[in-house]
């Protein structure tokens, strides 16, 4: 039974989180470090190069690692604190089983005995239930290598087709709209072209807390001459030094597209040529936009109508532009739309696939672009192959040495997975780099979820959140105990490097993977024995997919600082802007720059749609969430970290003053956000630069503090990725913190 | 010269994110690890998200080590303003009280003001200053005059200031919008008696001093 064994306190009392800070060889200046390795940061997907100083294994500080192009050496707080979750109080030297008995509720277990135990799980699961009794949920943090295994392992191994990753959280809608307008989900730019654009759109994009060094790209094409264009509820630092900011309305942005979409063709700031050449379905769409003037777009966007004509103006006679967006407008109910709204009006200019002229999504995981690629997707196969698709299927069978008809079908979405336990048809479930305890919207039911399981194993470094309802944890490793291959924002492969050895008990995550196949005595296909040896299958796996790994080696990428895919050959240097006028792709076939068989781009028809869940008298206002510079996804990492929960130490309530005047709240208060589903009750925090209809609260926090007790399960009815961006609340003030903190 | 002569520091306020890496990464210099020799201030968080990063700006007469009783505070010839010697400072606090920017900092533990020496570890060698590496915006730069102009053609960099009478010039430089004029509010003119410092002046300018002026009263273009 997957239940916390113990009181929640008690297993944080011995599994913490508790706070690493600088002592011993890493506060000594004496010190000299042993090596010196260069790699990059763990956290988000800009991957940062860094160098790590290591002694007696040990990540005892960094060095910025000043030559390698993407940052030259800047780190956000992140970067230069998280050598502090290595030799971390907290860290899981060995597996530990669930014992209400012991001391936090888990006794230790020796490795082979608790492999044997998951093996015995998932045998009595799958022998009673069917393959499909037991699930995996992965994420976009593991490497390349380790994500293509993890699709594999549920493919192959375990012959379950529900496995999917938190990236459901997180790129999905993006990477949706990429394939149906452009046939390919990739950052269409490198970051470079932000540099000469003449105007720099950014949608729902907390770029200097989110990305932070994405900041220096943006103010450096400000610097000369760009005007900058902030879409946001709230006025982040990025949109302090913009030229104009539009407040939207949270869930409002495909309004906003269309009704910059009307301008453009008022005013005739289209490139015919272009759209002539180079797309499809533009008529369909311009009919479609003939009801967003600036008026109804301002009444449905709340961004007045001004601002949004100059908006319009900016963009449709600038010469070059960036657009950029994030979570911001992909967490909604109708992600995939707003994504599809601000491609159209790239593709309206024209201006996509030249230098200084491009689109991107600012991926938010570390592999959140490689991880996405494959085949740890419900729906995928590696080299973003479709799992539906014969030939696809046909392919990557012969890949793995199994028959077409042994691989199983789709699977569902991370969320549907919990339902499908509420329902009774997933019984068991392996965890790896994923806390939906944390993570997930709605996430009281999450947890009841797990307690319904009746085995659960979890792979983590530390006890995560949701690893505590585990019947068996495993302690995998951390991104600087193993080697691999992650995909940035920008699509430039690179490697990470191994710094240090897992400690204790610990084990890469690969060999804890392959020993579980081997104590199911299914090893077949699980015997590598090395991460390069996973890339190496993965390269012939990707082969002639549109997600082309094939010319990509450990070496291509250190001699050319990355390597941006598709890369097919060995002799090829890779891809780094796509969609240029001239370039060859394997859909296509020359037929022209995007990936669909006439080589055209497709705009879409993007009807607007209102959040899944409206204000009401009794919910009157919108919560939306997001992350702040010092910590990062579910915190498993940056709040065991002590600089970083120095900098945030909780969240809180961030609501305007006539919002503050109107509850009796003053800045420091405590006040209670509630929606349908649940309370949280926080600090409030009184600034002028959001909403006055809009509260906000960072989601970083576990139990009593989270957010995502509050948010609404809606989901995209084609990404599957859920509206964390907009619910329904109302705000009172509280009398007091809450019961536990 | 430990900081090649070629190389200057520069802070943009206009670019500062709030984000505390340099605050971070100061804990992380060799000469001072685990206290960050930086403050980061938002100027006021209920009205606007902008943060300023407060470093030492090494002026080329500082307050700190004028008004040191124990002497304890050395500018090197390279103009780097250091923190107090050891065996000398007597936590007396009167550099804390003085500096016009508010740098020094008293750790009362060690009973040693410290403050910012420019990474002298790092320029030492070759590197940049720890925060001006890490800095995700570049608020805080680390290069050439040449360097400065090209990234930044619509900020200039001063480093002269005025507080009430007394006129300091810096090593750090801070960056203005290039054509503007400016602001002292200047509460000296409204005093009974003038205050004191390490210039002062007969005369006392009025508002909205044209920088060019200033800089000359100075004695450098």
């Amino acid at each position: 039974m997957a239940t916390l064994p113990v009181s929640l306190d008690e297993v944080r009392q011995h599994f913490g989180p508790h706070l690493s800070r600088a002592t011993g060889m890493r506060l000594d200046p004496g010190v000299t470090p042993d090596k010196v390795v260069k790699t990059h940061c763990c956290f988000c997907g800009q991957q940062c190069g860094i160098q790590l100083l290591v002694k007696d294994n040990e990540v005892i500080g960094f060095e910025p690692w000043m030559e390698f192009p993407f940052n030259q050496g800047k780190l956000c707080p992140k970067g230069i604190k998280r050598y502090l979750q290595g030799s971390h109080p907290d860290r899981l030297l060995h597996p530990y089983e669930h014992d209400p008995s012991a001391p936090g509720g888990f006794k230790p277990l020796p490795y082979k005995e608790a492999i044997a135990r998951v093996a015995s799980a998932i045998e009595r699961i799958q022998s009673q239930h069917g393959p499909q009794g037991f699930g995996v949920l992965t994420g976009a943090s593991l490497t390349v290598e380790k994500a293509y295994l993890m699709g594999k392992f549920a493919r192959v191994c375990l012959k379950t087709p529900y496995i999917d990753y938190n990236g459901r959280l997180c790129m999905v809608s993006a990477a949706a709209a990429n394939k149906k307008a452009f046939g390919v989900d990739r950052a269409a730019n490198p970051w470079s072209d932000i540099l000469g654009a003449e105007v720099v759109w950014i949608s729902g994009a907390n770029v200097a807390e989110c990305a932070p060094i994405t900041t220096d790209y943006v103010w450096q094409a400000r610097e000369h001459g760009a005007k900058v264009i902030v879409v946001d509820p709230r006025l982040t630092p990025i949109a302090r030094t913009c030229d104009l900011f539009l407040p939207v309305k949270p869930g409002r942005d495909t309004a906003l597209f269309n009704g910059i979409l009307y301008l453009m063709i008022e005013h005739d700031w289209l490139d015919h040529e272009f759209i002539r050449q180079h797309t499809v379905g533009f008529d369909d769409l311009a009919a479609s936009v003939r009801d967003w003037t600036p008026k109804r777009t301002a009444e449905v966007t709340g961004i007045a109508e001004r601002a949004i004509r100059q908006a319009a103006e900016w963009w449709g006679t600038a010469k070059t532009s960036f657009l950029m967006h994030a979570r911001g407008i992909e967490h909604h109910s109708h992600g995939v739309e707003n994504c599809l709204g601000a491609i159209n009006i790239v593709l309206a200019s024209g201006r996509i696939g030249r230098e200084a002229c491009g689109y991107a999504t600012i991926t938010g995981q570390a592999n959140g672009q490689g991880g996405r690629e494959h085949g740890q997707k419900c729906d995928q196969l590696p080299g973003a192959r479709d799992i539906a698709n014969p030939e696809h299927r046909a392919y990557i069978a012969k890949v793995w040495g199994i028959n077409q008809e042994d691989l199983p079908g789709p699977g569902v979405d991370a969320y549907e997975m919990f339902r499908k336990i509420d329902r009774g048809e997933i019984i068991g479930l392996l965890s790896i780099c994923f806390n939906p305890v944390v993570s997930l919207p709605d996430n009281n039911f999450v947890g009841r979820m797990l307690e319904k399981l009746e085995f659960y194993v979890a792979i983590d470094f530390f006890l995560n959140d949701s690893a505590r309802y585990a019947d068996v944890v495993l302690p995998g490793s951390l991104q600087e105990e193993d080697e691999g291959i992650v995909t940035t924002a920008e699509g430039r492969v690179i490697k990470i490097n191994k710094a240090v050895e897992c400690p204790g008990e610990a084990r890469e995550d690969w060999r804890i993977i392959h020993d579980t196949a081997q104590a199911l005595s299914r090893p077949r296909g699980f015997t590598f024995s090395n991460p390069r040896e996973i890339l190496d299958e993965l390269r012939v796996a990707s082969r002639s997919g549109i997600a082309d790994y094939s010319g990509i080696s450990y070496e291509k990428i250190e001699r050319q600082d990355g390597v941006f895919w598709p890369c097919p050959a060995d002799d090829h240097l890779g891809t780094v802007r796509l969609f240029e006028p001239e370039s060859w792709n394997p859909v296509a076939q020359g037929k022209g720059p995007f990936y669909f068989p006439d080589g055209k781009a497709h705009f879409n028809v993007t009807a607007y749609r209102p959040p899944a869940e409206e204000t009401s008298r009794d919910y009157p206002l919108m919560l939306t969430t997001g992350r702040v510079v010092s910590h990062f996804l579910s915190g498993t990492q940056t709040r065991r970290i002590g600089p970083l929960v120095d900098q945030c130490p909780d969240p809180f309530i961030e609501i305007h003053p006539q919002l503050a005047a109107r509850i009796g709240l003053v800045d420091g208060d405590w006040g209670t956000a509630e929606s349908r589903r649940g309370s949280c009750t926080l600090r409030v925090r009184v600034v002028k630069t959001i909403r006055p209809d809009t509260i906000f609260i960072p989601y970083h926090w576990p139990a009593e503090k989270s957010a995502n007790q509050l948010t609404i399960a809606a989901q995209d009815p084609i990404s599957k990725i859920p509206e964390y961006k907009v619910c329904a609340v109302r705000l009172k003030k509280a009398a007091a913190p809450p019961p536990t903190s | 010269m430990p900081v090649p002569e070629a190389n200057e520091f520069f802070v943009d306020p206009s670019r500062c994110i709030g984000c505390n890496g340099c605050v971070q990464a100061c804990t992380e210099c060799d000469t001072h690890k685990g206290y960050s020799m930086i403050q980061l201030d938002y100027v006021d968080q209920a009205n606007s998200p902008q943060t300023v990063p407060v470093v030492c700006m090494h002026c080329e007469s500082p307050t700190c080590a004028e008004v040191c009783p124990a002497d304890a505070i050395k500018r090197m010839e390279d103009g780097v303003v250091q923190t107090a010697r050891k065996p000398r400072c007597i936590a007396c606090n009167n550099c804390v009280l003085a500096c016009p920017f508010g740098v020094p900092k008293m750790n009362t533990a060690m009973h040693l003001m410290m403050k910012c020496d420019m990474c002298y570890d790092r320029t030492s060698v070759g590197k940049k200053p720890m925060c001006a590496s890490v800095c995700p915006s570049q608020a805080l730069f680390f290069g050439t005059r040449g360097e400065i102009e090209r990234l930044r053609p619509q900020s200039r960099p001063l480093n002269t200031f005025k507080f009430g009478a007394q006129i300091i010039k810096t090593k750090v430089n801070m960056m203005v919008p290039a054509r503007s004029t400016v602001e002292h509010l200047d509460v000296v003119g409204a005093l009974y008696e003038p205050t004191v410092g390490n210039q002062l002046e007969d005369s006392l300018s009025p508002n909205g001093i044209d920088i060019e002026e200033m800089e000359s009263e100075s004695g450098k273009p």
